[in-house]
């Protein structure tokens, strides 16, 4: 039995007709709503952000009275002079966190970025056990992992001292599945066993082509490492205070049990500097990408 | 001074013995090459041959297991890469991206102690030697493949290197750039007068641009030769038939010649010397011409145009197919289906045992 095709009666010679576009209004109708939508999310988050911060600066401001004044903020403002417990204890929980700072990305980026790149080009094998080890940290509560360094800083406490500055190894440990997600993400932007052969063959050393190559080609990543651990080092609050050791959190710590107002604008304070860091880094970051769009 | 005769001259490369695995696998199993100063080998072979191996260890970016590089009579086995002194450009895109074209070229100058005014001259004069004096100020991110591919070309060259290692730098472009970037790099080859090695797994690169092509199979050099002995003259089955095509007809071999189709072909040295063979006969020595069916061996199954010839398919009656490559105008003379006569040429081949 054979069976033909019979074209339906009503049927036009002509092939399929394109999808017609939507009604102008009905567009214009989803464009609003679309704005609607955005602009009750964005409402919302900056409501979400902004309701703290503006509660914080109420509060260090608000007198019982009804009444408002600075009288809180005069330890911060006048940090460099000041001679009261809450200013001496700020200033020196402000220079151990810098200390801190400054230490700890050390560490990261001179730990990080050669062992990355050299797994990547010599040992890709050890990659994911890599990665493994650098998120760990992300897993261990910063409790248990007090109670393992315990006996570490006391021993390190005898070898070196008290000071600080040494909370910086733990940091640096604190940091790393930050910083090691960043660093690999700017890795994987470029192609980095070309580029390292390339540079090898035109006569560049290991430590050239880290420094000529690589660093410069991942600058970006680099600097988002940096921020993301100068955020955590800054606000790190519970290992210094097991370890009975002083940073710009302890100091609010202690500064809020006797004048509450003085550490909630302390705290306004902190997390300005780390949006204005973030801005300075972002700038920078952007700086490279600027300069490319304008050649 | 131009960049030719600043260059100094090429150096004689010699690789021994070489050996190198990647755990079962044997990449390079004793390959051994001599190149003289300022020629042009080609390395090609099919993926996985070891060709690129081979390169890669001459450039000190592999270690062999066994055997030497030497280089200008010195051993340098054990130098690291960055010491080799060897100018190199690869498949992927190489150009440091943070850099633009100049400061590219001048990166190996740098390295050398070269002092600026120097490097910015040599670089403006390498640039200009590939033909991109006027866009040195360019990031690789401006540029198109071939001109990124053209600057690591003067990379590698401004350094001045004992030996260029070229690792399948045309593989990534277009048909069009490759055909002129591939004469590009010939001309200032022989301008510069570089002892160059040649990566490729294309064929018509390989022939077209090489002093000698070596042939590559399971990590040794099957036959290396001129390019037109090479086509022309294979010594192994693997040769004739990885260059170019090949047919294979049998034929039965007597007295330094092979009867295939009724028609006498010479056989090539390291063909078999009696009985019954293979013959492995290129397209351009098949002639097709139409015939009566009666007195017809083949039908023709496809004709393709292909510009300056045509390349027809026939099958004989013993159900062999048969490739030819004749005129577009006798190509067009044909029909699929058609009866017609297949005749060979006079043009010597290679016989291998059935």
């Amino acid at each position: 039995m054979s069976t033909t095709l019979t074209k339906p009666s009503g049927s036009t010679p002509s092939g399929p007709t394109p999808p017609k576009s939507p009604p102008r209004k009905l567009r214009a109708a989803r464009a609003r709503k679309q704005i609607i939508f955005r602009v009750a999310i964005v409402t919302l988050v900056v409501l979400f952000f902004f309701i703290p911060v503006i509660s914080l600066l109420d509060f260090s401001t608000r007198l019982r009275s009804g009444g408002r004044n600075w009288v809180s903020w005069e330890p911060i403002v006048n940090l460099a002079t000041a001679d009261d417990p809450a200013s001496k204890e700020i200033r020196a929980g402000l220079l151990n966190s810098l200390g801190l700072v400054a230490a700890t990305l050390a560490i990261m980026l001179v730990l990080l970025i050669p062992t990355m790149t050299w797994i990547r080009l010599r040992v890709p094998a050890l990659r994911r056990p890599m990665e493994f080890i650098c998120l760990l940290p992300l897993t261990i509560p910063a409790i248990v992992l007090v109670v393992g360094l315990a006996p570490i800083y006391r021993q390190l406490s005898n070898l070196l001292s008290t000071g600080s500055i040494w909370l910086c190894f733990v940091y640096a440990v604190l940091v790393l599945p930050f910083a090691y997600r960043s660093l690999d993400a700017g890795l994987d932007a470029i192609d980095i066993r070309t580029l390292s052969e390339a540079a090898r063959s035109l006569g560049s050393s290991w430590g050239g082509v880290l420094w000529n190559i690589v660093l410069p080609n991942i600058k970006t990543a680099i600097i988002s490492a940096c921020f993301i651990s100068l955020a955590l080092v800054l606000g790190e609050f519970t290992v210094a205070n097991l370890l009975a050791r002083k940073n710009l959190q302890t100091a609010i710590f202690i500064v809020g049990q006797s004048n509450a107002k003085t550490a909630a604008a302390l705290a306004l304070v902190a997390m300005a500097f780390g949006f204005v860091l973030l801005f300075v880094f972002s700038f920078f970051g952007n700086s490279r990408k600027g300069r490319k769009a304008k050649s | 001074m131009s960049v030719a005769t600043e260059t100094r001259n090429g150096v004689a490369v010699s690789l021994e013995g070489l050996r190198r695995s990647f755990g079962d696998l044997h990449a390079l199993n004793g390959m051994s090459l001599d190149m003289t100063p300022g020629e042009l080998v080609v390395l090609l072979g099919p993926s996985g041959c070891g060709k690129t191996t081979a390169l890669r260890v001459l450039a000190g970016l592999e270690d062999a297991d066994a055997g030497a590089v030497v280089v200008g009579g010195k051993d340098i086995s054990s130098l690291p890469t960055n010491k080799r002194d060897m100018g190199m450009v690869f498949q992927a895109y190489s150009l440091f991206p943070h850099m633009t074209a100049r400061q590219n070229v001048e990166f190996g100058l740098k390295l050398r102690g070269v002092d600026s005014a120097a490097r910015r001259k040599r670089a403006a004069e390498y640039l200009d030697l590939v033909g991109l004096a006027i866009q040195m100020d360019r990031y690789a991110h401006q540029m198109s493949g071939g001109q990124q591919q053209r600057v690591a070309l003067a990379r590698a060259l401004a350094i001045q290197p004992q030996v260029l290692l070229l690792d399948e730098p045309l593989s990534a472009l277009d048909a069009k750039v490759r055909v002129q970037l591939r004469d590009e790099i010939r001309r200032i080859q022989l301008e510069v007068g570089i002892t160059t090695l040649f990566v490729t797994h294309d064929q018509e690169e390989a022939l077209a641009i090489a002093d000698r092509v070596g042939v590559m199979r399971a990590g040794k050099i099957e036959q290396i030769d001129a390019p037109e002995v090479i086509y022309n003259n294979p010594e192994t089955s693997f040769v004739a038939e990885f260059i170019g095509s090949t047919n294979r007809l049998t034929g039965q071999i007597s007295s330094g010649s092979a009867s295939v189709l009724g028609c006498a072909v010479p056989l090539l040295p390291g063909s078999p010397t009696s009985g019954s063979a293979v013959v492995l006969v290129r397209p351009e020595a098949v002639r097709i011409v139409p015939a009566d069916p009666a007195t017809a061996n083949a039908t023709v199954v496809t004709t393709s145009f292909l510009g300056a010839h045509g390349r027809v398919q026939a099958r004989l009656r013993d159900d062999t197919l048969v490739i030819a490559q004749l005129s577009s105008v006798a190509t067009a003379a044909l029909g699929i289906g058609q009866s017609v006569a297949v005749e060979l040429a006079p043009v010597a081949a290679l016989a291998v045992a059935e």
